[in-house]
């Protein structure tokens, strides 16, 4: 076995794959560039080496300063991790030739499926499942309604040039097909100039399931079934599951199979991840290979109880698979919610910053339950603009699908994140969404679903009563402390009261608390909840238990209440006396504050860019100018999304606060 | 008997009526709510007492003596905030305006005599349409005599007074004398001259709301200590500031249970200063963290936020945390800031609420607008509050402390009482740059040598260990344990006596 390997990555599968490393008793290297110096992955492993500027492209991915980190740390092993070298047969090439042990398949492999066309014509020649389809010239349109009926419909008729759903038809019929490559012909020759079509299956009700695969120098290839990675967001894979919700044993067991054959035809080493596109009728088609570890192999290690990467490390250094086919049995449930630094509120845009608060939940692992969370940040880190905004992978395990996604609620709630915009709320939506917890979803459900963007979440009545009672007996305990203040008039003490009014989403209750040792019962409206809880005022989560079943709300303060985040949703809380709801209720509604139609200088200071013209159409958040004051440069953003009219200031130009520097429409 | 009790009830129930059902429903209709409801939310329920329920005025003139309603626009007693007592008046806008007759302030001055003499803060809801013009001189002379008793409450008891109305012309002198202004966004305004007035004079159009509405003076002329969106909202966040004030200046700060480790380590705060030491951070962070439970009660937050000041609670005890900003304006000192934070050290010196201070200054704000605006003696009132303070007084440097603005910064030469610093602190007399081109200027046109040159003067003076080494520093402490040290320095404080020299009162340059 090495005695030390080094992983040429950054971030969470850095810190992974020290992590089983360490295990090992193998010691880790950790290469850095001038954005990681303080990074986790540099803290975890035990020796660290600069290797460049925070580009990528100028340190991960530059395979001369990876090759002198190896040389100078004299590590025997290379894992690669996911993205950067990790697909690189030069990269794999250059370690073979210094005699360094790559942890991943032979460069033969990575190049062989790394092409998209030859990799489907391996496919082919292996007997996997590909997209039917006719890839040659086809001559007119009852060539076309030929070729359609031999691949059967619904087919798909594209512009061998074509994109952007240019010269794209779908056809259900001969007619259809014959019309469809007619209409397809023109739009290509008139788009694009190029009138070759091609025709494939089309895939309806498309599902993105893809087989996870492990292979030996000694000619074992198992597979580990598969992962359901179909909730996906411009190809952006966001929450995956193992096993399918979707398969049945006989297409796993054919789609295993199909994936080892290919892993076998093309010498495949290593742990290896074939991609399937599956249709509404378990029809499976080949889409590619991934020769590397994928970001969401974890669920995989949950119900097989396999350590990927310590296979990985231990095929790469000549050992054999400790198991067979047969011993591979899926166990449970699991799922993985990837954590990214978008904000969903503004159109998923990347948000960077100060991690001023990360407490992910506790991770525990037993029979019944586990969570696991895959991190490379840590509270007080920064997210910066080089890399993937993926911050953490969140997995959970339960016997079953729904305690696995009951799990994952409960392990979102808890998931403190603060100092830039991520997406928990919108994850936390996706698994209280009927068509997910159903299992019945296609890669198109959050296109279909969110056709606007992520607007947060409504609560149901029922809900909002759990929440109140909660509230209402948190802010009672908040009330009696303040009522314990040093300096009361003996005797004169003020005794809160145990009727409190809830308002919450725009419907208000009553809440009556009878307190006891242990907990509280609040009747909210009618309904009695008992409502336990060690919460103490200022904790940042409240962790409850709400008739026996398990409450976790993030708590904020705001006048009288709370601030409650909770599965996605964000609400303001009003606990009052019945008299001040009584007065709140006279209060008008305060409209939305116009923030007016201008950009003013916060600051007095000098103008040192600007970066937009009259008439440019802006987005919420986009960078407007830079101002510079006290030597520090200031970048002031679009507030929301308008259009610029006017710009009165220029660069060079020294501003006084608020003065106006631009107007919008 | 029972007539007599009867009577009680029924003259109660007129005086609670006010201007009448017609004149409330128009104050709720402007989205304020009356004098009543207003104590109601203020003070615990059911600790109103009230004082002069029947007072009336005494005017005859213009056929004032036909309409004499009880209490005289003006309601006042005391009552309990979570069982503290405070004086409260609040000025009734149903009956004349909320105007002030001679006897509606004597109901002030008298509640304002008793809280000076038992010790208790006064708090007042203004909602009045200024003099009482019927009554002339005598308005006049009762708005000089609550002018008075605010001038000598100063210092005495804290004094908090929240604008829910109009309040203009001399009116405006008694919030303006007292510790703290609140305001309602939309309801309220302050100004010596009104809109009309304005215009007649200096022919200049401004709308009340521009001229002293609430973002007018929490924003440009600092005139008012905070804002809130509604009546409801405001009062309830003076309970939550009555909560940090002692109830006078013999009595200590208050202190409450609270649900917070002492000793809690925060990591995060390692990596709170960034590398490059033009970066801004947001030292808001380093407040919430260090204080009890993340509670911090900010005052003027939305003037000078160079400078951030507010309260938090240390081991269930005040404290009040005066803090530069490096995110604006790199957190220099400028007139604005030194005038707001001045004002603020002495309030807590006067009641005896000790200071943290936490520092990342890189001097004063240069330029004409400043020296012509009178920096010298603005900044010299923070300088001079500070070194008068005689409360236990804490002081973090987190990264620069440069030049003057050092000095002024609650140093050790002002009798600070613990003055530590980060590893990050660079106490200098300014930036390395700076200073080397100063210190080097033969060597000016060489680049090498002045990039040379800068890097020693990094080196040796970028540090906390130079003041160190002389004992300016008295401990250079790790981020992480920041809570942990400030509050066991404050805990050693507990015993502080410290007295100035008899003087009838200093000469701060105003």
């Amino acid at each position: 076995m090495f005695k030390k390997i080094l992983i040429a990555n950054r971030g969470e599968i850095a810190c992974r794959v020290i992590k089983s490393a360490r295990r090992m008793g193998i010691k880790t290297v950790a290469v850095f560039s001038d954005a990681d110096r303080n990074a986790l992955h540099v803290r975890m492993a035990d020796e660290a080496i600069h290797i460049g500027p925070a580009p990528a492209n100028q340190s991960y991915i530059v395979i001369d300063r990876i090759m002198e980190a190896v040389r100078q740390s004299g590590a025997e092993a290379v894992h690669p991790g996911y993205g950067f070298l990790s697909e690189n047969s030069k990269f794999a090439e250059a370690l073979e030739a210094e005699g360094v042990a790559f942890i991943g398949p032979p460069k033969g492999a990575i190049e062989a499926m790394g092409d998209k066309i030859t990799s489907k014509k391996i496919a082919q020649e292996a007997d996997v499942s590909t997209v039917p389809g006719y890839m040659g010239l086809i001559a007119d349109a009852d060539e076309a309604v030929k070729i359609s009926g031999e691949i059967g419909y619904p087919v798909m008729i594209k512009a061998s040039a074509g994109g952007g759903g240019k010269g794209m038809r779908i056809a259900w019929t001969d007619d259809e097909a014959r019309e469809g490559f007619q209409s397809s012909k023109n739009e290509a020759a008139s788009s694009f100039g190029d009138d070759r079509i091609f025709i494939e299956k089309f895939v309806t009700q498309p599902r993105h399931i893809e087989i996870q695969v492990l292979a030996d120098q000694h000619g074992n290839a198992v597979y580990l079934h598969e992962r359901e990675c179909s909730i996906q967001r411009r190809n952006q894979k966001v929450i995956e599951e193992a096993p399918s919700p979707f398969l049945d044993a006989a297409t796993r067991k054919a789609m295993g199979e199909q994936s080892v054959a290919l892993a076998q035809a093309v010498g495949y080493t290593s742990a290896g991840t074939v991609e399937f596109i599956v249709d509404g009728e378990r029809n499976f088609y080949f889409l590619e290979m991934n020769t590397r570890l994928q970001v969401e192999h974890p669920v995989t290690e949950l119900i097989t109880g396999v350590d990927l990467v310590e296979q990985m490390i231990r095929v790469a250094a000549g050992e054999k698979l400790p198991f067979a086919q047969d011993d591979l049995k899926i166990n449970g449930w699991a799922m993985e919610s990837r954590l990214y630094a978008e904000d969903p509120y503004r159109g998923f845009l990347p948000s960077i910053g100060r991690l001023t608060r990360y407490r992910p939940p506790e991770e525990v692992h037993d029979d019944t339950h586990a969570v696991r969370n895959d991190t490379g940040v840590y509270e007080g880190g920064e997210i910066s603009m080089y890399y993937d905004p993926m911050i953490a992978k969140l997995c959970t395990w339960g016997p079953d699908r729904a305690a696995a996604i009951e799990e994952m609620r409960l392990a979102l709630d808890a998931f403190e994140v603060e100092g830039i915009g991520h997406n928990l709320p919108f994850l936390a939506a996706v698994y209280d969404h009927e068509k997910f917890t159903s299992g019945n979803m296609t890669t198109a459900f959050i296109e279909e679903e969110y056709p606007d963007g992520f607007e947060g979440v409504t609560l149901e009545a029922s809900t909002l009563k759990r929440i109140a009672a909660a509230c209402a007996a948190m802010h009672r305990v908040g009330e009696i402390r303040r009522s314990r203040i040093s300096g009361r008039m003996d005797n004169h003490e003020r005794v809160v009261g145990a009727e409190w009014d809830v308002a919450l989403q725009g419907d208000r209750f009553t809440a009556l608390i009878e307190a006891d040792r242990s907990g509280a019962d609040v009747t909210v409206d009618g309904t009695t909840f008992r409502v336990e809880s060690d919460w103490r005022p200022g904790q940042p989560v409240a962790h409850l238990v709400v008739d026996g079943a398990p409450l976790v709300l993030k708590v904020g303060k705001v006048p009288s209440g709370f601030r409650v985040r909770y599965r996605g949703a964000d609400l303001k809380v009003h606990v009052r006396t019945p008299r001040q709801a009584e007065l709140a209720a006279l209060m008008p509604e305060k409209l939305a504050p116009d923030t007016s139609k201008l950009l003013l200088c916060p600051m007095p200071g000098l103008i040192v860019k600007v970066n937009v013209q009259e008439g440019d159409a802006v987005q919420e958040g986009q960078s407007l100018c830079t101002v510079e004051a006290m030597k520090m440069e200031n970048i002031l953003r679009a507030e929301r999304a308008g259009t610029v009219t006017k710009i009165n200031a220029g660069v060079g130009d020294s501003l006084a606060v608020d003065d106006v520097i631009m107007e919008f429409e | 008997m029972r007539d007599i009790l009867q009577e009680l009830e029924d003259r109660r129930a007129v005086a609670r009526m006010g201007g009448g059902a017609k004149r409330i429903d128009a104050q709720h209709a402007k989205g304020k709510l009356t004098a009543r409801e207003r104590i109601d939310l203020l003070l615990d329920e059911g600790s109103f007492e009230e004082f002069d329920t029947f007072v009336t005025h005494r005017c005859t003139d213009f056929g004032m003596e036909q309409n004499q309603p009880p209490g005289d626009g003006v309601v006042t007693g005391w009552g309990t905030i979570n069982g503290r007592m405070v004086y409260v008046f609040s000025q009734d806008f149903t009956v004349f305006g909320g105007s002030l007759s001679e006897t509606h302030a004597q109901k002030i001055v008298k509640i304002m005599d008793m809280a000076m003499q038992n010790g208790a803060p006064v708090i007042g809801i203004n909602d009045s349409g200024g003099a009482r013009i019927q009554e002339g001189v005598a308005s006049l002379a009762g708005y000089a005599e609550v002018f008075q008793r605010n001038i000598m409450a100063s210092g005495v008891v804290p004094q908090i007074s929240v604008i829910m109305g109009p309040c203009a012309g001399g009116a405006v002198y008694s919030p303006a004398m007292t510790d703290f202004i609140f305001m309602v966004k939309d309801s309220s305004y302050m100004f010596v001259t009104g809109p009309d007035v304005v215009k007649t004079v200096t022919n200049e159009v401004v709308t009340a709301e521009e001229l002293g509405g609430a973002s007018t003076h929490t924003r440009k002329s600092s005139v008012a200590d905070g804002a809130f969106d509604n009546d409801v909202e405001a009062l309830a966040e003076v309970r939550r500031l009555v909560d940090f004030l002692p109830l006078n200046n013999r009595k200590t700060v208050p202190r409450r249970p609270f649900f917070d480790d002492v000793k809690r380590l925060d990591e995060s705060l390692d990596t709170l200063i960034p590398d490059n030491t033009n970066t801004p951070y947001d030292m808001k962070e380093l407040i919430l963290k260090l204080a009890d439970e993340g509670d911090f009660y900010e005052i003027q937050e939305d003037f000078a936020k160079n400078i951030i000041t507010g309260f938090v609670r240390l081991e269930g005890s005040t404290v009040g945390v005066v803090a530069n900003q490096p995110m604006v304006l790199a957190g220099c000192l400028d007139i604005d800031s030194a005038r707001k934070a001045a004002r603020f050290v002495r309030f807590c010196d006067a009641f005896e609420i000790p200071i943290l201070t936490l520092v990342d200054v890189p001097g004063f704000l240069p330029g004409t607008g400043q020296e012509l605006g009178g920096v010298i003696k603005h900044g010299a009132k923070l300088l001079f509050a500070y070194g008068e303070a005689t409360v236990p007084k804490v002081t973090v440097i987190t990264r620069k402390a440069y030049g003057g603005a050092y000095d002024v910064m609650a140093s050790k030469h002002l009798r600070g009482d613990f003055n530590y610093a980060w590893p990050t602190a660079e106490i200098a007399v300014m930036g390395a740059k700076g200073a080397t081109e100063i210190i080097h200027r033969a060597d000016l046109g060489d680049a090498v040598k002045i990039a040379v040159h800068t890097k020693d003067y990094e080196d040796r003076f970028a540090t906390p260990f130079v003041a160190a080494e002389r004992g300016f520093i008295d401990e250079v402490i790790m981020p992480h344990s920041t809570r942990k040290r400030v509050c066991r320095a404050f805990a050693s404080l507990r015993g502080k006596s410290l007295q100035n020299p008899w003087k009838k009162h200093d000469n701060i340059p105003l």
